[in-house]
């Protein structure tokens, strides 16, 4: 074949626990060389679906192809060729940082020169060479999570899934993460990530879907969301009460096409944010702060769900 | 796809990637379990078989024509490997399940969940040839193996070990938290190692209960381990036995195989 198939394609792809349907049906492609993302709240499906690529969850309907293969067939040999980064740390805290790296690479069934070889570049990538002999259980939320993804590694994947690969982690330990994706990025690995941080969907992803209560409601890059759903900017005017923010609402929602309440907050979609805050001056609103911003992902599912990424 | 990817080794053998595992992290904690392995069954040889087997020689003479410590020898090993595959079986599973979530790391690979499975009870079995045969050494030094066919008492542990763990293990993967754990141990455990004919010879038992005793799995092993030990083997009921366990273990695999894959694969 001449046009590579995509590493991912899902049509109609369903998960069903008993009634509750997590995943109601999504089309997915995944392009080698991309960074793919699912964004969405909690509870959006992306885990359940992650788990389905993954081939350790069984698909419940639809149709669904890893690098070309059948998971419910082909699920080791598919595995084979995946790095998998689960959300919920699950390193084996009976072993040694070094031992985590061999032993995942014995059940990949590589021979031992090639594993050593392979986890000594791998701790230097992700920073965590001075800690080899050490257990894994003394090590930060940073550290581990680096330490999944140099296991994930072992097996040089095609594909490289992570499920909401900076979750739990400060503000550097996720800006060092980003740093490491990035640089997996240049080196051809192709990554699927979940996320219900929109920065790091935007800063991340090539292109993703939104995900919302099982179903994909929008997809593109994050600059085509942003400019195909939203508005350039936005206005965040806060308010001092929920009764205060009530009573001017009427009065917002004249102004702009679009106005969202977000607790005392709302937001008022725009493309000419200066021009809008006059406006409201004008109109005798008197919110306690307010403020111009770009639109951003967070935006997008705001307007398509009526909610934020962290209901 | 690109003719040029070559898909990588699939590993032959999952089952002895899953073993390797365990014998890794045994490679590094063995010296922790030399007192509930080795050095536990050796107490209770002492003090039972020497202590408590002076009395029983003294007062009848021994026990079915054998000295007490003969008699308690194959017990003791039988039902510590009872014991051992049991704890293994019970809270190793619930720390790669639930505490520390490593099989879950390990489907995540070309493993499947039946050969995690697998990796847990076989290496179970490897555990026992290796306390057991130590066991059996030290036994015979004090004089408590009377046969060289006493080594046919290694792999009948290995057996006991692999049914109970084939069972215990899948089960193990049905439950949330440890909590009924302890039951397991109190309710199963302490009185299958009591009335298996692991002390005493179960026609001490009253009558009416005394059948009961073929409703334990270890009495099965016990009397395996004896009748090779004392040197006194009767093939068709060693075939009998070792039938028992066997079915006990194929039954149990099957269970385990099912119950792992539900929860690691759903």
């Amino acid at each position: 074949m001449s046009v590579e198939e995509p590493l991912v394609m899902a049509r109609g792809l369903k998960k069903r626990f008993g009634d509750f349907e997590a995943v109601a049906g999504i089309d997915v492609e995944v392009h080698r060389g991309e960074v793919f993302g699912f964004l969405g709240p909690n509870g959006a499906g992306k885990s359940s679906t992650m788990r389905m690529i993954g081939c350790v969850s069984p698909v419940t309907d639809g149709r669904l192809r890893v690098l070309g293969m059948n998971p419910r067939e082909e699920g080791p040999a598919i595995r084979a060729r995946l790095g998998v980064v689960p959300q919920e740390d699950n390193l084996d805290t009976e072993l040694s940082v070094w031992d985590n790296l061999a032993i995942y690479g014995r059940y990949f069934g590589l021979p031992r020169p090639l594993i050593k070889q392979r986890a000594a570049e791998l701790l230097e990538f992700v920073q965590l060479t001075d800690r080899k002999a050490d257990r894994v259980e003394p090590l930060s939320g940073g550290m581990k999570r680096r330490l999944t993804i140099a296991r994930g590694l072992m097996n040089q994947p095609e594909l490289l899934l992570l499920d909401e690969p900076t979750t739990g982690l400060d503000p550097q330990a996720r800006h060092l993460l980003w740093e490491r994706l990035y640089q997996l990025k240049l080196r051809g690995v192709t990554l699927v990530l979940t996320t219900h941080y929109m920065d790091e969907a935007e800063q991340l992803c090539d292109r993703l879907v939104i995900m919302d209560r099982g179903h994909i409601v929008a997809e593109g890059s994050p600059r085509q969301l942003i400019d195909q759903h939203s508005t350039k900017e936005v206005v965040e005017l806060r308010f001092a009460t929920l009764d205060e923010r009530e009573s001017a609402l009427p009065r917002l929602a004249d102004l702009s096409g679009r106005v969202e309440p977000v607790g005392e907050r709302v937001l008022v979609y725009t493309d000419d944010g200066d021009a809008t805050l006059a406006a409201v001056a004008r109109d005798g609103v008197e919110p306690a702060s307010v403020l111009v911003r770009r639109a951003t992902l967070e935006d997008v599912f705001l307007i398509l769900t009526g909610r934020t990424l962290d209901d | 796809m690109t003719e040029t990817t070559t898909a990588p080794s699939l590993g032959r053998w999952p089952l002895a990637r899953a073993v390797e595992r365990e014998m890794r992290v045994f490679s590094k904690l063995w010296r922790g379990t030399i007192f509930s392995t080795f050095l536990s069954p050796v107490l209770f040889l002492v003090a039972m078989g020497i202590g408590v087997g002076g009395l029983v020689d003294e007062r009848s003479g021994g026990v079915q024509g054998l000295n007490y410590l003969a008699f308690i020898v194959p017990g003791i090993m039988a039902a510590s490997a009872m014991q051992t595959a049991s704890g293994d079986s019970l809270w190793g599973v619930m720390a790669g399940m639930k505490w520390m979530r490593f099989f879950h790391g390990m489907v995540a690979t070309p493993l499947r969940p039946a050969d995690v499975y697998a990796g847990k009870v076989v290496w179970t079995g490897m555990r026992i040839a290796l306390s057991s045969t130590v066991f059996l050494c030290i036994a015979s030094l004090f004089g408590g193996v009377l046969s060289p066919l006493g080594v046919l008492a290694v792999p009948s542990t290995i057996l006991t070990a692999v049914a109970f763990s084939a069972v215990i293990a899948g089960w193990s993967a049905t439950q949330e938290t440890d909590k009924n754990f302890a039951i397991v141990f109190r309710m199963m455990v302490m009185p299958l190692f009591l009335f298996s004919g692991t002390f005493f010879p179960v026609s001490q038992l009253p009558d009416r209960i005394e059948p009961l005793s073929r409703l334990s799995p270890l009495y099965y092993g016990v009397d395996l381990c004896r009748m090779f030990t004392t040197g006194e083997p009767r093939w068709a009921d060693a075939a009998i036995n070792a039938a028992v366990l066997v079915a006990m273990a194929a039954v149990g695999w099957r269970f385990g195989t099912r119950s792992f894959t539900k929860r690691l694969a759903s």
